[in-house]
């Protein structure tokens, strides 16, 4: 191609159309490795969102350059979060079980009701600062926020659905009275063609910007010596003393698996133990963060604890022994459990509580939209 | 002389766009060994049981426990396919194009089509029964095709959310000694070795040679070689398997495992058909 274009070229420079042949070529040499697919993105802007660290936490684990968030991306992830369609009845959102007000968990529910009321088997954990969170569910058995969402739609007592019927379902929403989810996939994404891989990363985008960093102990952390109470601040002191070592850090877990000495209910579940299938993993449930622990009851796997003082009674008085209880459950006069007098639990409730976000649960950013695909 | 700097700059710019055509419309990369042509050949993915051709649902096999039994469902995944040449040399096919879900329910599916091929003599096959640990693990951009996780589970998905891993090789049926109250038996073989827990690895490489006959790749010959995969194999092995001991088999790791180690023998070599470009 390229000789034929320099014979032209040194025909047409001995003559006068000379510039015109190299003003008609010119743009054509330039662009013609310009597929069509690269002039759809010329036209598609989508407005970038800017997602700042919040100062005390560590660097995300979620690699936001793999899936850079936008307003459309998120916009159309929060979309999908609330929209029953994901269920195999068109029930059942993530929403459903995970509630704003309740931190994006099931409040007062120990297990949570899937289609044709089926019960979970887990209770629903918290959805706040994803970005974080190199493991995923009380099992672990997901490892990137991206593969998180197949899980409670396929699962059969959730949401009961495959993600490829989902896909078809919303490809057929026009608007009106109802989303648009071609045009919105298409804001987002460049072209209307809706695929997993999409679907999922418009979900992450809206899941990344669930962050909670604005308790009491935040703006302690900060700098505000008022924000906490003398008994929050003494509750501090001793649940750094014996509580930080599983729930280290600013977003207090370092995510690893422990049997935490809870008796199992009559359903045996193994936790861990149902991922590696190794005999040292049994009981051993992932140890959940505990930013706005006063909003996510009930606690534990289970659900089986209401309050917070029946979570600190049973680290005092009722751990019970088992082959894989974590040591330092162990005291060294080989009583089981966390030695705290009633004084001390009282304070750490006391400060657990300064670690509620209440602009979280109102934030209108993460509230829901008031469509769906019906 | 104006004219000569003003030709030369733009000959530059003609070079340089061509250049970077090129680049885009060439994604074959880490060939090891022979690089990349212009041929075909497919493989013809022939599911048998014994010496009897398979058909889903309808005909009665019996396996070497003496048991009998249908098949309502065979899925596999063949992957990270690379071809010997007769000179010794081999072609790896571009990892992104080398993952084919077989499904017995599925003519289409049981016909992989291999492109770009290097022409020459080629006389035997390797591939993977599963999917590699590394794409197992790898970001969702990367699943695309039969990597999709989004099939269902309840009708021929081959994707556990869960514990995040493939099914390498789904294999249901209907068994009277399955002793299940629909007498249905489940055998789902999944596991790469784990992510950050070790598990079993039953990830399987097949090798087979075309028994000295050769699939001749040109620019006028696409060969087709038929690979016959024997159902039977999967209770048959180092290890057999009984329906009635182990009508579900997903995740204990020693039924897994003994039954990738007898799978991994399931495929020989069936026959070439020398040229299907006509077809």
């Amino acid at each position: 191609m390229e000789s034929t274009v320099l014979k032209v070229l040194r025909f047409a420079r001995h003559t006068r159309i000379f510039h015109q042949v190299l003003t008609m070529i010119l743009p054509f040499l330039l662009f013609n490795c310009h597929t069509n697919e690269n002039s759809k993105t010329e036209a598609w802007k989508p407005t970038p969102l800017k997602w700042e660290k919040p100062a005390n936490f560590p660097d995300p684990v979620y690699n936001l350059s793999k899936n850079p968030l936008t307003v459309e991306g998120v916009a159309l992830g929060k979309t999908l979060f609330y929209d029953p369609v994901l269920s195999k009845t068109n029930q059942i959102s993530c929403g459903s079980c995970h509630i704003q007000k309740a931190a994006f968990s099931h409040q007062g529910q120990s297990f949570s009701l899937g289609i044709h009321g089926q019960l979970s088997k887990r209770n629903s954990p918290a959805i706040q600062n994803m970005a974080w969170n190199p493991v995923f569910f009380w099992d672990g058995g997901v490892h990137d926020l991206d593969f998180v969402p197949f899980n409670p739609v396929q699962n059969p007592v959730e949401m009961g659905e495959s993600v490829n019927n989902v896909i078809t379902k919303i490809k057929k929403t026009r608007g009106k009275n109802s989303v648009n989810y071609p045009e919105m996939f298409k804001a987002a994404f460049g072209t209307n063609e809706i695929n997993s891989i999409r679907m999922m990363k418009a979900l992450s985008q809206f899941m990344v910007t669930m962050v909670s960093v604005d308790s009491p102990y935040d703006q302690y952390v900060a700098g505000n010596d008022n924000a906490l109470n003398i008994d929050q601040k003494e509750g501090l002191v001793i649940f750094r003393k014996n509580c930080a070592t599983c729930h280290a850090g600013e977003l207090f877990t370092n995510y690893s698996f422990k049997n935490n000495g809870l008796k199992p209910l009559k359903t045996d579940d193994t936790g861990r133990f149902d991922v590696t299938r190794l005999n040292k993993d049994k009981y051993k449930f992932k140890v959940p963060g505990l930013r706005n622990i006063g909003f996510t009851a009930p606690y534990m796997h289970d659900g089986r604890f209401k309050t917070l003082e029946e979570v600190m009674d049973h680290y005092s008085e009722n751990v019970i022994k088992s082959e894989t209880l974590d040591p330092i459950l162990i005291q060294e006069n080989g009583k089981t459990g966390i030695k705290l007098s009633k004084e001390e639990k009282k304070k750490v409730i006391a400060f657990l509580k300064s670690l509620d976000d209440e602009k979280f649960l109102i934030n209108p950013t993460l509230a829901a939209p008031k469509v769906s695909a019906f | 002389m104006k004219k000569l700097i003003y030709l030369s700059l733009l000959s530059f710019i003609c070079a340089v766009s061509i250049v970077a055509c090129n680049d885009d419309s060439n994604d074959v990369t880490d060939n090891p060994d022979l690089v990349a042509g212009t041929g075909k050949l497919t493989l013809k993915f022939d599911n048998v049981s014994g010496t009897q051709d398979l058909k889903l649902d309808s005909t009665k096999y019996t396996n070497s426990s003496g048991e009998d039994f249908t098949v309502s469902t065979l899925n596999y995944f063949i992957s990270n396919i690379k071809l010997v040449r007769d000179d010794g040399k081999t072609y790896t096919i571009p990892q992104d194009s080398s993952y084919f879900l077989i499904r017995e329910s599925d003519p289409k599916s049981q016909i992989v089509t291999l492109k770009q091929l290097p022409e020459g003599n080629y006389t035997g096959v390797e591939y993977i029964i599963g999917v590699d640990s590394l794409r197992s693990v790898s970001g969702i951009d990367k699943r695309v095709g039969a990597l999709d996780p989004s099939g269902d589970p309840e009708d021929g998905g081959m994707y556990w959310a869960w514990s995040s891993g493939y099914i390498f090789l789904k294999l249901e049926g209907v068994s009277a000694k399955a002793g299940s109250a629909n007498n249905k038996f489940y055998y789902h073989i999944g596991f790469f070795g784990g992510y950050d827990s070790k598990t079993v690895n039953n990830i399987k490489t097949v090798k087979l040679d075309f028994g000295g006959n050769k699939a001749i790749v040109s620019s006028e010959n696409v060969p087709q070689v038929r690979l016959i995969g024997d159902v039977q194999k999967v209770f048959n092995g180092p290890v057999p398997i009984s329906i009635a001991k182990n009508p579900s088999i997903m995740f204990d790791f020693t039924l897994s495992s003994n039954a990738a180690n007898n799978y991994k023998s399931m495929f020989s070599f069936g026959e070439i058909t020398p040229n299907i470009s006509a077809q």
